[in-house]
């Protein structure tokens, strides 16, 4: 994995955020999921499933408990990408 | 915000979908008159919203053998079976158990909701993997929070999305267990159960099946979708719970793995909590029997259950995919089923109100369970009612 792929994730992420939420904000990699985008966690989950069939990898959800902002999340998935 | 402030942002939440202090949620109940009627307010309803499936709450087998049960050994067991030993109502009610499933041996838990987490909890731990249904109920969540296995969700009832995931998995499937329920609470619809098994075998893992909701609805003597299936020995793990078919409180697990045993010095939710009370376990047993040979009102059941289902399908309504007892109105919004809910209850009828998330996919639900004891007359009613709203539904 490369820069460009943590790139890739983080435009991902706010792409799909930005379609889940209606909430006008503007998402950065220092959003929080919660408080700022008041996503709820059906929502966190399916988009945890989407992101697993697009790069081919397995996101535990209860590895989700610590992740507050866009850029945290997008950092776990680099991770278990990265070492996959 | 601070954590009391927090409690305070969800309930205002709570508030604003639900205007003017209705009371969907945790309804208060003031009289049981039956299996299907009760008063609240001052109105005397019928209940489409328990899980009464055989209607036997009020069945004078159970009814006296909680009586007796409470005259020989009292209110409660005051301990955990660990520490305060175990009476021969426990020991009787898990040999039946395991003699119902015709397997090895069988535990029992104080609620069905302990049964998952006390299964799920003892059975993986940190480094293993979970593979549950996106429907899963909270149970079966809490218990692989509780584990600390690894938690992936495959797509509902999407046995091509199972597979792609067991696949990712590669090696670690060697240490995964598969968790499907019979029926599913939210729409009633059932798990593809062949092709799980299939896939189970063919990834050589293990397969925990949740019968809370099928346990004497589906099958001959009402096993569950185990039984109808005809896979029964190709679960590893069977769990279920006394609150609905049996009409008491309470849960279990079955199985033909001798390690089943071994829950009960690993599992907290099995050790650290009281026994279920003498009354719970006589009229649970009482129930199980009736359950057995209760393929008429098993009949009763199906007959209530496909009359509704196709009353209300042909109305318009859009329904879960599989009929039977768990019957769901899907509305486009939580305004709508807000509404269905609440005229339903004035003329009358209690039904659940389900509202996101609690609901999949977002959706709004206007729940029904209906029961053997429910008459013919009854569920007509509740089939002309529900048509005399729809068309206001839209307005």
């Amino acid at each position: 994995m490369t820069k460009s792929n943590y790139d890739e994730i983080m435009l991902l992420l706010c792409d799909r955020l930005g379609n889940l939420t209606n909430t006008g904000v503007q998402i950065t990699p220092e959003t929080n999921l919660i408080s700022q985008l008041s996503i709820d966690s059906i929502k966190l989950l399916n988009l945890i499933m989407e992101i697993e069939d697009t790069f081919d990898i397995s996101v535990p959800i209860n590895a989700l408990a610590d992740i507050q902002t866009v850029r945290e999340l997008a950092e776990l998935i680099y991770k278990i990408k990265s070492a996959s | 915000m601070n954590l009391l402030e927090k409690l305070d942002a969800a309930a205002a939440a709570r508030k604003a979908m639900l205007p003017n202090g209705v009371g969907a949620f945790g309804i208060p109940i003031e009289e049981v008159y039956s299996a299907t009627e009760a008063r609240i307010g001052d109105r005397r309803v019928l209940l489409l919203g328990t899980n009464n499936y055989l209607g036997l709450t009020f069945s004078p087998e159970c009814i006296q053998a909680a009586h007796e049960a409470i005259d020989k050994e009292g209110t409660g067991t005051t301990g955990s079976r660990m520490a305060n030993g175990s009476y021969f109502g426990h020991r009787a009610l898990e040999r039946e158990f395991a003699d119902f499933y015709q397997c090895r041996s069988g535990i029992v838990f104080t609620t069905g909701y302990q049964a998952n987490l006390g299964t799920i909890s003892g059975l993986v731990g940190s480094g293993d993997t979970v593979l549950i249904d996106g429907d899963s109920h909270a149970s079966i969540y809490d218990g692989c929070i509780l584990s600390g296995a690894d938690i992936i969700r495959f797509k509902h009832n999407d046995t091509t999305d199972l597979e792609k995931r067991l696949r990712r998995l590669g090696d670690r499937v060697k240490t995964t267990l598969i968790i499907a329920e019979g029926i599913y609470s939210m729409l009633g619809d059932q798990a593809p159960l062949a092709e799980i098994v299939k896939l189970k075998k063919e990834y050589n893992c293990l397969l925990l099946l949740d019968e809370a909701h099928s346990l004497g609805v589906l099958g001959e003597t009402g096993q569950g979708l185990v039984e109808k299936t005809g896979l029964l020995k190709d679960v590893d793990f069977i769990t279920g719970t006394f609150s609905k078919s049996l009409c008491s409180i309470g849960g279990y697990c079955v199985s033909n793995h001798p390690q089943l045993e071994q829950l009960r010095y690993v599992s907290h939710p099995y050790i650290f909590t009281a026994s279920p009370s003498p009354a719970t376990i006589a009229s649970t047993r009482a129930a199980l029997e009736l359950l057995r040979k209760g393929s008429d009102l098993r009949k009763q059941l199906w007959r209530n259950s496909l009359q509704l289902y196709t009353r209300l399908g042909e109305v318009g309504y859009t329904l879960g995919p599989d009929p039977g007892p768990v019957i769901a109105a899907i509305v486009d919004s939580p305004q709508q089923a807000l509404f269905l809910w609440q005229n339903l209850l004035e003329h009358n009828i209690y039904v659940n109100l389900i509202l996101p998330p609690a609901a999949p996919e977002g959706k709004s639900l206007v729940r029904c369970s209906v029961n053997a004891a429910h008459t013919t007359e009854q569920i007509t009613y509740v089939g002309d009612t529900f048509a005399k709203l729809y068309s206001k539904l839209s307005q």
